[in-house]
């Protein structure tokens, strides 16, 4: 049994990885759709989540020297935050503590429980930072990376038409808000427009992964 | 290959270690990375020595995400009975956020002219 979740993950990753290379629709994600299908085997076979992960847990190891590795990325990027320090500064802490309020305090309002709003309020980071985000302020992380996935594929399927709907032309804002908004699956779309845009969208997702996982603590504090 | 490794490692144990002494809410996987970027800013840390090892880890970065994504099943009751809440905040949240930001940044290029 021991590898079976190491199988089961890496080749219904790989399938869906092929089916959306073929037909490049958001719906079929293929993040999204392995996680439904592995948790549909698991029910339909009666496997618990403890025996899956137990096999699967080297492949969520990585997490820790992949989100390390998100260095890289930023590092080649600093003439870009040069250029534009005072808008990257400025327009993720708003953006960043927007994304968390707003999505905390509908919740909240519409009677959402403490450890929902908890695992809610980091849905706009990069998935890997927001796990680890979510287990550290008490939240769920697993509910965590699935409403961060459902974050960035609104932004990837609609993204760019919402923003065009506001009128936004201009190339930074445009890049910055996709990025602080819908992190990785954001930028991938928004990259395809514009070079600028795609290049301030990658930054403001890393940054805003630093932003709110030091400010996230200390705002849930206030706010519980 | 090592070499980029153990730099990416030590960085990732040298994170830990510091959120674990200090006793920081933060990830110390962020805390590694920040700490990875100021070392190739100032020259510690050659980029060419973790670029390949890190580019690799960093493109496959999602296959990563579903083991712990299916946790979900774990809370199947919970989020049934609060989807409403779930999902009305999350899509608010996406609008509110999208346009405010762009706007506020669009002001913000507008007054530097």
């Amino acid at each position: 049994m021991n590898s079976f979740g190491v199988f089961l993950t890496l080749a219904l990753f790989y399938l869906f990885s092929k089916l959306y290379q073929k037909k490049r629709a958001f719906y079929l994600n293929p993040v999204l759709l392995s996680i439904l299908s592995i948790a549909i085997i698991l029910r339909t076979f009666n496997i618990s989540y403890q025996t899956y992960m137990e096999s699967a847990q080297i492949l969520s190891f990585l997490l820790g020297p992949a989100v390390v590795s998100l260095a890289i990325p930023l590092y080649k990027q600093r003439e870009v935050i040069k250029t534009y320090s005072k808008e990257i500064v400025l327009g993720i802490s708003f953006g960043g503590t927007l994304a968390i309020l707003s999505a905390f305090y509908v919740a909240k309002l519409l009677g959402a429980e403490k450890i929902v709003l908890l695992s809610i309020a980091p849905k706009s980071i990069t998935t890997a930072i927001a796990i680890g985000v979510s287990e550290k302020i008490g939240g769920i992380p697993a509910l965590t990376a699935v409403l961060v996935i459902l974050t960035g594929i609104m932004g990837n399927a609609i993204g760019v038409e919402v923003l065009n709907l506001a009128r936004i032309k201009d190339k930074v804002a445009r890049g910055l808000a996709m990025g602080v908004t819908s992190h990785g699956l954001g930028t991938a779309r928004i990259i395809l427009d514009d070079e600028l845009a795609g290049a301030v969208s990658g930054l403001a997702m890393a940054l805003n992964g630093i932003f709110t996982s030091i400010v996230l603590p200390y705002l849930i504090n206030i706010l519980k | 290959m090592y070499k980029g490794l153990a730099i990416i490692f030590g960085f990732l144990f040298l994170g830990e270690a510091l959120v674990r002494m200090l006793g920081l809410p933060i990830p110390g996987n962020v805390v590694g990375m920040i700490l990875l970027t100021l070392a190739l800013v100032f020259n510690v840390v050659k980029l060419e020595d973790v670029e390949k090892e890190a580019e690799l880890l960093v493109r496959n970065m999602s296959v990563m995400f579903i083991p712990p994504g299916v946790g979900i099943v774990l809370y199947w009751g919970l989020i049934k009975s609060q989807a409403m809440p779930i999902f009305v905040a999350l899509i608010v949240s996406f609008f509110v956020t999208m346009v405010l930001t762009a706007k506020f940044v669009e002001f913000l290029r507008r007054g530097r002219g």
